[in-house]
């Protein structure tokens, strides 16, 4: 029982997915096959794979959304069988990608859905839709009253994002949330989520058929093939810089080297000590590898001089990042 | 209080009152005198106003409880929409001059008979509407609602029936309005309402009568049409805000 508690008072709660397949009546094919993961508190795993992967029907069983035909799913120990089915969801947080806000309900009716469910009192409430609204970006003094209608997409999912964590819970699934949302806002919410997932450190199930956001968003990745069989379950590191096989490889890309670089910043790794004298282009330590190399490449530059605020780090260059890319991966997240 | 079927009242009325001692208009049968009207509202029309509306709110609400009925249970089990509507629409087309008189040996030339006539003309509206309004929820809200934690009923009374009150209050609009205009038609059989003082003027030719009537009639559809616009208005402002988007 790996109960962790966290900076926002709530907690997270480890899932273990043992030996589940789910085939439905109609179809002989199964659409998971005897999957076994291991998600521990607090983390981001995502789930993807092309379509007919099985990966929402995977992830739709954690809240009985969809029954379970064979094996068992875990929360704490406990299984998800075993547990009241309006409970079990009341305790996660759920999130889709059409969003399905209530448009009859102002913004604060819909984010204390789950609160009002649990009879919380009022002042409570209130006090947690504001503490919400002003943790997912939004206006807390003036939009708890407005209408889902009159919000961007962008907006919609914040709320969205917000009323699935209303209640607290210690996990939540999220089935392709900013896949409707186009590409400039969805970079922007999954940065707010990734700075608020940092706060509030949920165990977040995330499906997404975008090998980017996975590799973005994930702590660890779950690839899964079509017919529903697992293919890879790893840090994001790991299986760019060592697909499982064929399939792997083929679905992270042939980037996947670059993909790879984008994950680490010139801070993280070991650069060349800084030669005496001067000369040389210099960059923030906080820019990714793969911008870094980028800019090398585009300017025939060889040397960069990576500095903290004013402080040199030290010397990168094309061989650095190199020398890099040649190693495995890691085995816990960066 | 309503007006019980009275065979012999249709004959018992003066078929054109005060005839000799009224106003010039009166005499001459005019088009409509304003004088007759006012000083016999209250004693000729104000009482079949009163019978007219009872006719109507009795026979929507009571239509308004089978269809509704009938449609959350159509909701939950779909087999039974195509049974119903088939039924009701059954009921919609038979002629209302001929059901008035298809029940009269069945029910007696009473108030029950109209009642039957006028419920069954508002099922298929309200039916229709109210199943409509229940299947055009977004299934993504309701995905959402269920992923949330909310139980099948919870999901009806606080997400689905209130996303279908617009199209229930639509179709209450036009039940009431055809409830009303076939509330006069009811007096055929002595059931009371604005039809009597119209069937009279009809039979003695007193154009005042025939025309006041008629024209309450009218007034009074849309005087309920109105109120019931300002209460969808008023229960829906979520639906007020959407239009401010719309048209920004």
């Amino acid at each position: 029982m790996t109960r962790r508690r966290n900076g926002e008072g709530g907690s997270a709660a480890e899932i273990v997915f043992r030996n589940v397949t789910k085939r439905y009546a109609e179809r002989t094919e199964a659409a998971v096959r005897d999957l076994s993961l291991e998600i521990p508190a607090g983390e981001i795993c995502v789930l993807i794979g092309p379509s007919g992967s099985g990966k929402t029907t995977a992830m739709k069983m954690v809240n009985r959304l969809i029954s379970i035909t064979e094996g068992d799913i875990t929360i704490d120990g406990q299984s998800v069988k075993d547990l009241d089915v309006t409970e079990l969801r009341r305790g996660i947080g759920y999130v889709i990608q059409q969003i399905g806000l209530f448009p009859h309900m102002s913004v604060e009716d819909n984010i204390a859905t789950v609160p009002r469910l649990r009879g919380w009192d009022k002042g409570r409430i209130r006090e947690r839709v504001r503490e919400l609204l002003e943790l997912v970006g939004l206006d807390p003094d003036e939009d708890p009253g407005r209408y889902p209608s009159e919000f961007s997409g962008g907006q919609r999912q914040r709320v969205g994002v917000a009323r699935a964590m209303a209640a607290d819970p210690p996990i939540m699934l999220m089935d392709e949330p900013f896949g409707a949302i186009d590409p400039i806002t969805r970079e922007r919410l999954q940065n707010d989520f990734l700075r608020l997932h940092a706060l509030i450190r949920k165990t977040v199930i995330f499906v997404t058929h975008d090998i980017d956001e996975a590799i973005k968003m994930g702590d660890r990745i779950a690839i899964l093939r079509p017919g529903g069989v697992l293919a890879q379950y790893d840090t994001p590191d790991t299986i760019l810089a060592s697909p499982a096989d064929e399939f792997v490889a083929d679905f992270v890309g042939a980037d996947r080297g670059l993909k790879r670089l984008s994950l680490r910043r010139l801070r993280d790794i070991e650069l060349d000590p800084v030669p005496p004298g001067n000369g040389v282009t210099r960059i923030d330590a906080d820019t990714t590898l793969r911008d870094a190399l980028s800019l090398m490449l585009a300017g025939q530059i060889e040397r960069l001089l990576v500095m903290d605020e004013q402080r040199p780090l030290g010397i990168c260059t094309v061989d650095v990042i190199g020398r890099l890319l040649a190693t495995r991966g890691t085995d816990a997240p960066a | 209080m309503i007006a019980l079927a009275d065979p012999g009242r249709l004959a018992q009325e003066p078929v054109i009152p005060e005839f000799g001692q009224g106003s010039d208009c009166v005499r001459e049968n005019r088009q409509f005198c304003w004088d007759w009207f006012q000083s016999r509202f209250d004693d000729v029309f104000w009482p079949r106003i009163v019978e007219h509306v009872e006719l109507t709110l009795i026979a929507v609400g009571i239509g308004f409880a089978i269809a509704f009925a009938a449609a959350l249970f159509a909701h939950r089990y779909g087999w039974f929409d195509t049974p119903f509507t088939v039924f009701s629409g059954f009921l919609y087309t038979v002629p209302s001059l001929a059901l008035f008189q298809l029940l009269v040996p069945i029910t007696g030339l009473t108030w029950t008979s109209a009642e039957i006539a006028l419920v069954s003309y508002t099922l298929l509206i309200l039916f229709r509407n109210t199943l409509t309004g229940l299947r055009g929820v977004p299934e993504d809200v309701k995905e959402a609602a269920r992923g949330m934690g909310l139980t099948t009923r919870q999901i009806l009374t606080r997400v689905e029936l209130p996303l279908a009150f617009p199209a229930i209050m639509a179709g209450l609009r036009i039940a009431t309005v055809t409830t009303i205009s076939l509330t006069t038609v009811a007096a055929f059989i002595g059931a009371g309402g604005l039809g009597q003082p119209i069937f009279n003027a009809l039979q003695g030719g007193f154009k005042t009568q025939f025309v006041a009537s008629g024209v309450l009639a009218v007034l009074l559809a849309l005087i309920a049409d109105a109120l019931l616009v300002i209460v969808q208005r008023v229960a829906t402002p979520w639906a007020r805000a959407r239009a401010r988007v719309r048209a920004a």
